[in-house]
C-alpha cells in the first residue's frame, strides 16, 4: 500500500516484487509458451526424447527446412475447417450480444426504478438462476429439442445463450442503472416523455459504459462456451471450442494434436487483444456486483 | 414504476429466463422419472437338418416402433433416482451388511459412479475456493504495492487464466504437464521415473486438476479484492501507522474488516463454480481418475447407443439440490435482512 507515512523496508520490497514475477510466469507462461510450440512440429513440441527440441527446432528444421512453421495453422484452418467453426463463432457471438443487450437494458432498467417487492425477488431468482450448472439446462433441452426439431442449428444455441446469458446481465446492468439519478428520468417523465421515450432518450445515453461492460461479458460469454455449444450444434454448426475438443480425438495420439495447438492460439489471440483493449471495462464489470452491493 | 410499465419493461427478459431456464428445469424434473425402453426380443426358431434350435433376438421393428410412440420411455417413478448409478440404494445396504469394517465399507460405497463424481465435486470445491481468496487476495495486495504506471499491463498478465474458456486453459497447462511436455519430462527427469505421468496417479490428477482450477479462479478474486482495496479510507490505515501498528496488524484489524462483504461475495460466485467442474476433466483427460457430477451427466448425454436422458436428469436434479443447500444460508440471510429492511 502507497501511504505517504509507511516507511517499507527494502526486504519487503524485494519479496513483493519477487512473488509479483513468479505469480505473472505462472499466469502467463502457458499462454507464451503454447504459442511459440504452435510454429513447431509434433514431434519438437510433445518431444518424448529431449524437451529442449521445442526451443532448437530440430524436428521442425529436419521436416520442413525452417525453424518455424505454419503447417498446423493452414492445415487446421483449411482441412480441419477450422474457418467454418470461427465463422460460426462469429455469428453466435454477434447475435448473443446484441439481443442481450437489448433484452437485459430493458429488464434491469424496470428492475432499477421498481421500488416493489416483486423486483427484488426477480433479482433472487435470477441470482438462482445464475447458480445454476449449464449443463443440467442442457439435458432438459435436449429431448424438447429434438422433439421438436430445432436441435443442431445456430439460432436455437442463440437463444439459449441469450438466455443463460440474461442472469448475469441483469445484475450487473442493475447495479449500473441504480447509479444514474432517479431525478433524471423522472424530470424527463414530468416533461410528458413515456418510460420508454425517458429510457430511450435520456438513460441510455449516460449509460454507455455499463453496456459497453455487459456486451463483453456476453461476449466472453458466447465466445468461449463449450457445454451448450457442443451439445446443442450438429457437427456442421460447430462453433471454435467445441472444434478444438473434436480435433484432440478420444485418445491423444489419433487426433491431429498440433490442429488443436495452433486452433487454440488462434481462439485464443483475438480475445485478448480485445480483453487488452477494454481492460478497464471488464475490472468494472466485475467489481460492480461487489462493491456497489 | 407502474405495475403495467414494469411489465412490458421485463417482459421479453422474463420470458427468455422462463422459457429456456425455467422450464429446462422442470423438464429435467419430468425426464428423471422415466427411463429408456427396454429392447423388446423374440423368439426365433430356427430349424435345419440336424434340428430345431430356438434363440432369442431383439425384434429391432418393434423396438424402434415403441421408441417413436412413446419417446419418453417408460414411467420409472423413482426407479432412476435409487439405481446403481445413482443412490444406490440396495447396494449401500447390501455393503453394509457384508463388509467387516467400516473402512472397507466406504471404501466400496466410493467407488460408486455416483459418491465416486459427488465426492470428487466437494474435494475440488473445498480445496479451490480457499486457495483462491487466499491466493487472490495476497496478489491484490502486493500488486496494490507497485507503482502506479506499470499495473495496467501487470492487471493484464493476471486476468489472462480467467478470461480463456476452461477447456483451453486445461488444455494449455495440460500440454506442458503431460509426460512429453516441458514440465512433464523434466519432472521424470528430475525424479529419475521414466513411467510418472499425470495419468498413473489418481492422487496426481486430482492435485492437477485442483491446481488447475486455483490457477483459473484466482485472477477473478484479485480483481474484486484489488478493487475493493480501492476503497479502503486512508485515515485509519495513517492512524494505525502513527499509533506504531505493524504491516500484518493493519491487513488484519484495517483492511481485512472493510472488504469482508467482498469476500463472501467472492467465496459464493466461486463456490458456484467451482461445484459445476467439468471442462478441465475434459481438457485434462481425466475421466479415468476424477469424475464429476456435471462430468456425469455430460457421460449420459453423449452416449452413443441411445442417449441417457433419464439418468442425466436424475443426476440433474440432485445436482440442482446441491446447489440449493450450497445457496441456502445465502438465500436465507438476504430475505432476514430483506424483512427487518421493510
Amino acid at each position: 500500500m502507497e501511504y505517504g507515512l509507511d516507511k517499507r523496508s527494502n526486504v519487503l520490497k524485494i519479496f513483493n516484487t519477487t512473488f509479483i514475477i513468479v505469480w505473472l510466469l505462472v499466469a502467463c507462461f502457458p499462454f507464451i509458451w503454447t504459442f511459440w510450440g504452435s510454429f513447431k512440429v509434433r514431434a519438437d513440441f510433445f518431444s518424448r526424447a529431449d524437451w529442449w527440441y521445442a526451443i532448437t527446432a530440430f524436428n521442425t528444421l529436419l521436416e520442413t527446412g525452417g525453424k518455424f512453421t505454419t503447417d498446423a495453422y493452414s492445415q487446421a484452418w483449411t482441412e480441419g475447417e477450422f474457418w467454418k467453426a470461427s465463422r460460426n463463432t462469429v455469428i453466435v457471438t454477434f447475435f448473443v450480444v446484441t439481443i442481450s443487450l437489448f433484452l437485459g437494458t430493458l429488464g434491469a432498467y424496470a428492475l432499477s426504478r421498481s421500488t416493489r417487492n416483486y423486483a427484488f425477488w426477480i433479482l433472487i431468482a435470477a441470482l438462482i438462476f445464475r447458480a445454476m450448472p449449464h449443463i443440467t439446462l442442457v439435458s432438459g433441452y435436449l429431448f424438447p429439442f429434438f422433439q421438436l426439431q430445432i436441435w443442431g442449428i445456430l439460432p436455437t444455441t442463440i437463444i439459449v445463450l441469450v438466455a443463460i446469458n440474461q442472469p448475469f446481465t441483469l445484475w450487473l446492468l442493475y447495479s449500473f442503472f441504480k447509479t444514474v439519478p432517479k431525478e433524471l428520468d423522472e424530470s424527463a417523465l414530468i416533461d410528458g416523455c413515456s418510460y420508454f421515450q425517458a429510457f430511450r432518450h435520456i438513460i441510455m445515453p449516460v449509460m454507455w459504459p455499463g453496456v459497453i461492460t455487459a456486451g463483453l461479458f456476453s461476449l466472453m460469454l458466447a465466445y468461449n462456451d463449450f457445454t451448450v455449444t457442443a451439445l446443442l450444434l450438429n457437427q456442421e454448426n460447430h462453433t471454435m471450442v467445441p472444434k478444438i475438443q473434436s480435433y484432440l480425438g478420444t485418445n491423444q495420439h489419433e487426433g491431429n494434436l498440433m490442429w488443436a495447438v495452433s486452433a487454440v492460439v488462434s481462439a485464443t489471440a483475438p480475445l485478448f487483444m480485445l480483453v487488452m483493449f477494454f481492460q478497464r471495462q471488464v475490472i468494472s464489470g466485475l467489481t460492480a456486483g461487489a462493491v456497489k452491493g | 414504476m407502474p405495475n403495467k410499465t414494469f411489465f412490458w419493461f421485463f417482459l421479453p427478459t422474463g420470458l427468455a429466463m422462463i422459457l429456456f431456464i425455467g422450464l429446462p428445469i422442470i423438464s429435467t424434473g419430468i425426464q428423471s422419472f422415466y427411463a429408456q425402453h427396454d429392447q423388446v426380443v423374440k423368439e426365433v426358431k430356427k430349424c435345419d437338418p440336424f434340428g430345431c434350435t430356438v434363440s432369442i433376438v431383439v425384434d429391432q421393428e418393434k423396438t424402434s416402433k415403441i421408441r417413436e410412440e412413446k419417446p419418453l420411455g417408460k414411467f420409472n417413478g423413482f426407479g432412476t433416482y435409487v439405481d446403481r448409478n445413482h443412490l444406490a440404494i440396495e447396494e449401500i445396504g447390501k455393503f453394509w451388511n457384508e463388509t467387516n469394517s467400516f473402512g472397507e465399507f466406504v471404501d466400496q460405497v466410493t467407488n460408486l459412479p455416483f459418491y465416486k463424481a459427488l465426492i470428487f465435486t466437494l474435494t475440488y470445491c473445498l480445496f479451490v475456493t480457499p486457495n483462491v481468496l487466499l491466493l487472490g487476495f495476497i496478489i491484490a495486495l502486493s500488486l496494490n504495492a507497485v507503482t502506479r504506471r506499470i499495473r495496467g499491463p501487470l492487471i493484464f498478465g493476471t486476468i489472462l487464466p480467467m478470461i480463456v474458456t476452461p477447456l483451453v486453459g486445461s488444455l494449455v497447462l495440460f500440454w506442458m504437464i503431460d509426460a512429453e511436455g516441458i514440465i512433464g519430462a523434466n519432472l521424470q527427469m528430475l525424479m529419475d521415473d521414466p513411467y510418472l505421468s499425470l495419468k498413473s496417479s489418481k492422487t496426481l490428477t486430482w492435485i492437477t486438476i485442483i491446481i488447475y482450477g486455483i490457477w483459473h479462479h484466482s485472477p477473478f478474486a484479485f480483481v474484486v479484492f484489488y478493487a475493493a482495496l480501492q476503497t479502503v479510507p486512508q485515515e485509519p490505515v495513517e492512524a494505525a501507522i502513527i499509533d506504531g501498528a505493524s504491516r500484518w496488524q493493519r491487513v488484519r484489524h484495517i483492511v481485512l474488516p472493510h472488504i469482508y462483504p467482498v469476500v463472501t461475495f467472492v467465496a459464493l460466485i466461486s463456490l458456484m463454480d467451482n461445484f459445476r467442474v467439468f471442462e478441465p476433466i475434459i481438457g485434462f483427460s481425466a475421466e479415468g481418475s476424477a469424475q464429476s457430477l456435471s462430468w456425469l451427466i455430460y457421460d449420459n448425454l453423449v452416449n452413443e447407443e441411445v442417449i441417457l436422458f433419464g439418468s442425466a436428469a436424475a443426476t440433474s436434479m440432485m445436482t440442482i439440490v446441491g446447489i440449493a443447500i450450497l445457496l441456502a444460508p445465502v438465500l436465507i440471510r438476504t430475505w432476514k435482512e430483506f424483512r427487518t429492511a421493510r
